[in-house]
């Protein structure tokens, strides 16, 4: 029997899923990335490194801040740049900002239509209005961090080398200031909202991988972490991470010494829940999550607790802007002869490593990144075929449907990686 | 009736169509007059006929080509949305090359299914009937555009050059900081936002028509600068274009 599910949906990028079974057994399961390459890595070649982070943050549109600060900070160790602490403390706000509007984005948007079975959030318009207008303000709060002091949303223009070329009004920041209490009911009634659902029940011993926590919650330290108990730098990522094709995916995929691992919200919360604000860890058990948990259906309270905890980390650092003032955002755009590094960030769907090299007059040589929906592809495909045969006596409707959201649940997000999810069952 | 819009996607980032969702509350509105029929990053389902397709992105694979007629016979109006879609924008960078050698540069492979195209503007293989420049694209400038379309109006695109925005903004020259900027021959509509962000003009949104006669041809002319030169040397959002 085959059926087709033409346009996974609801998801950020294009994918098929592939599934052959004969006589109730499942033979084969693949996830295929069907996303169009777009060889960033190849037309960075050439370019002058003021211009790499411009380009690279169009890989994609979701996480454009992510990838602009991951290839900054590259940048910025390969040629031996300085980056005063204000601009590192804006950078952070900025972060928070673009992890906050992607799970708003993801739960309101991508998600939630499966918890009410409707085909999109707008359909709820006329039923449920104010949980539509709800998810549309705390979206927008989140963009205004982006906004004010990225420049816009989408593809910051404020950023640079050695820091930011502009700074935000005082008077801004107080404003965004304000917007962000405004938004903690809305916040309350969220995680009202999520924790009514029920979560399909799943378990599967896995790896995490993650950005270390610092004196703080994973965000840009240069330090990996696994759940297995490895800590490396990330400079030496290549020797622990490997990146393979596979003759069905357009995106690489990645896999360490144990084979797949998973990296994203569950990931970090696994090794930063001790770095929780105090309003997060409360958020934690009003979800009954549990921060070690390996459901990954459970990665929505994930982000459900990370909106929380990056909100509040939001009003810390806008105070800690306020009161060292924003008099020294740029370092010293004075570069090495050439040289050759790697940084990794987490960016909303888990850890994004850049790394380049630059020849002495400060063109790049050679670019890799690797980006974490690749790092999770393996991770999902681990999850589809072990979960696929608990659902075989389920009607065909709904193991579609649970399969599709599972793999939303991972929050995929394909532009990175080279779009449209179809499942074929066979 | 409402009138049907629909969203499409092909090689991009898909920056633009989230910079239509991130329209918040004026969306909202907009749904009061429109009813999105398709957009797969929201919404699961599709149309037999749209009154208004946007479509993202460039032209890269054999199949793109067949999706955007499809896309084009089922709608009344198309509109190229952002850069990729209008001029190619930045997947542009690589048409230096062959497809085969990039292939082998990012994947060290030749598989089939890595199997792409220099990629194209859609106006290289179909109508398009009008266009929404900038990587990504304006918000603001959408709205405008889809608000002439509902009331049977021709949207029309600014002529004028980033310059005359920087300028009404009272912005600092980006030259007059050492920086080789690209307003005087990029089409407006953007408020000159890189320039209110201490950078200068990469030029997304597009060539003006007349780059070689407009008014601030000039400021390229006292830097000693050619509007070839510049768009060769600083290439980033206009690979395809040559001025006329
Ligand atoms: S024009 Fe720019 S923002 Fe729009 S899809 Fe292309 S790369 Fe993304
Ligand atoms: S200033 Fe130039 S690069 Fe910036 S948005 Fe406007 S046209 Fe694009």
């Amino acid at each position: 029997m085959k059926i087709e599910l033409d346009y996974l949906t609801r998801i950020e990028g294009h994918a098929h899923l592939v599934i052959d079974r004969e006589a109730g057994k499942i033979t084969s399961c693949q996830l295929q990335i069907v996303e169009t390459p777009r060889f960033f890595e190849a037309m960075l070649q050439g370019r002058h490194y003021s211009d790499v982070a411009t380009i690279v943050a169009r890989v994609c549109g979701v996480c454009s801040i992510s990838h602009t600060l991951a290839s900054l900070m590259t940048t910025e160790a390969a040629l031996g740049i300085e980056v005063p602490v204000q601009a590192q403390l804006l950078r952070c706000l900025l972060s928070y900002g673009e992890i906050v509007q992607s799970h708003l984005l993801q739960l309101y948007f991508m998600a939630l239509p499966d918890y009410f079975n409707t085909p999109s959030l707008f359909h709820l318009l006329d039923e449920k209005q104010e949980l539509v207008a709800r998810a549309l303000r705390l979206k927008r709060t989140a963009n205004r961090i982006c906004e004010v002091v990225g420049g816009r949303p989408i593809h910051p223009v404020t950023t640079c080398i050695g820091g930011f070329s502009a700074r935000p009004e005082a008077a801004e920041l107080k404003k965004l200031r304000q917007e962000l209490v405004a938004g903690l009911p809305d916040l309350e009634a969220t995680v009202e909202l999520f924790a009514s659902f029920e979560y399909p029940q799943f378990c599967r011993q896995r790896e995490t991988l993650s950005v270390a926590p610092d004196d703080r919650y994973p965000l840009h330290n240069q330090q990996i972490q696994s759940s297995c108990g490895t800590n490396y730098p990330a400079t030496i990522y290549r020797e622990e991470i490997e990146e393979y094709i596979s003759p069905q995916s357009t995106a690489k995929l990645a896999r360490n010494q144990h084979g797949s691992y998973m990296v994203g919200p569950q990931a970090r919360l696994r090794h930063g829940q001790d770095k929780l604000s105090a309003m997060a860890k409360r958020v934690c058990s009003a979800l009954d999550l549990n921060p070690n948990g390996l459901n990954p259906f459970e990665n929505l309270k994930a982000r459900l607790v990370e909106v929380v905890h990056f909100t509040e980390e939001a009003l810390h650092t806008i105070d800690e802007l306020l009161l060292c003032g924003m008099t020294q955002i740029r370092g010293k755009d004075t570069p090495s002869a050439g040289g050759c590094s790697t940084a990794a960030v987490e960016a909303p769907r888990g850890l994004l490593f850049h790394s380049y090299q630059f020849d002495a007059k400060g063109f790049l040589k050679a670019a890799d990144c690797v980006i974490p929906t690749a790092q999770n592809l393996a991770a999902v495909e681990a999850d589809l075929q072990q979960l696929l045969p608990e659902l075989l006596k389920l009607p065909e409707s709904q193991i579609k449907q649970r399969l599709e959201m599972l793999i939303r649940a991972y929050d995929p997000c394909l532009s990175c990686s080279t779009h449209l999810l179809k499942i074929d069952l066979n | 009736m409402k009138t049907k819009i629909g969203f499409f996607d092909f090689a991009g980032c898909e920056g633009c169509q989230l910079t239509v969702m991130n329209l918040e509350e004026q969306l909202l509105q907009v749904l009061q007059l429109v009813e999105i029929v398709e957009f797969r990053e929201l919404h699961s389902g599709s149309a037999e006929q749209i009154d208004i397709a946007f479509v993202e992105g460039s032209i890269c694979r054999p199949g793109d080509r067949e999706r955007l007629l499809e896309i084009r016979r089922r709608s009344d109006i198309l509109i190229a949305l952002g850069s990729c879609a209008d001029n190619g924008g930045v997947n542009a960078l690589g048409s230096d090359r062959t497809p085969e050698v990039l292939r082998q540069e990012v994947y060290g492979a030749d598989l089939p299914h890595l199997y792409t195209e220099t990629p194209h503007a859609l106006s290289k293989l179909v109508k398009v009937d009008y266009r929404i420049p900038g990587c990504p694209i304006d918000g603001q400038e959408f709205l405008a555009i889809l608000q002439a379309l509902l009331l049977k109006q021709q949207p029309e695109l600014p002529g004028f050059a980033v310059c005359v925005e920087c300028k009404l903004a009272e912005y600092p020259c980006s030259f007059d900081y050492g920086q080789v900027c690209m307003g005087p021959i990029t089409r407006a509509g953007c408020r000159a936002i890189c320039i209110d962000g201490g950078t200068h003009c990469r030029g997304c949104r597009g060539l003006i028509d007349n780059p070689r006669t407009s008014p601030y041809h000039r400021i390229l002319e006292e830097h000693g600068l050619t509007v070839e030169e510049i768009l060769e040397q600083y290439r980033t959002f206009n690979v395809n274009e040559r001025p006329a």
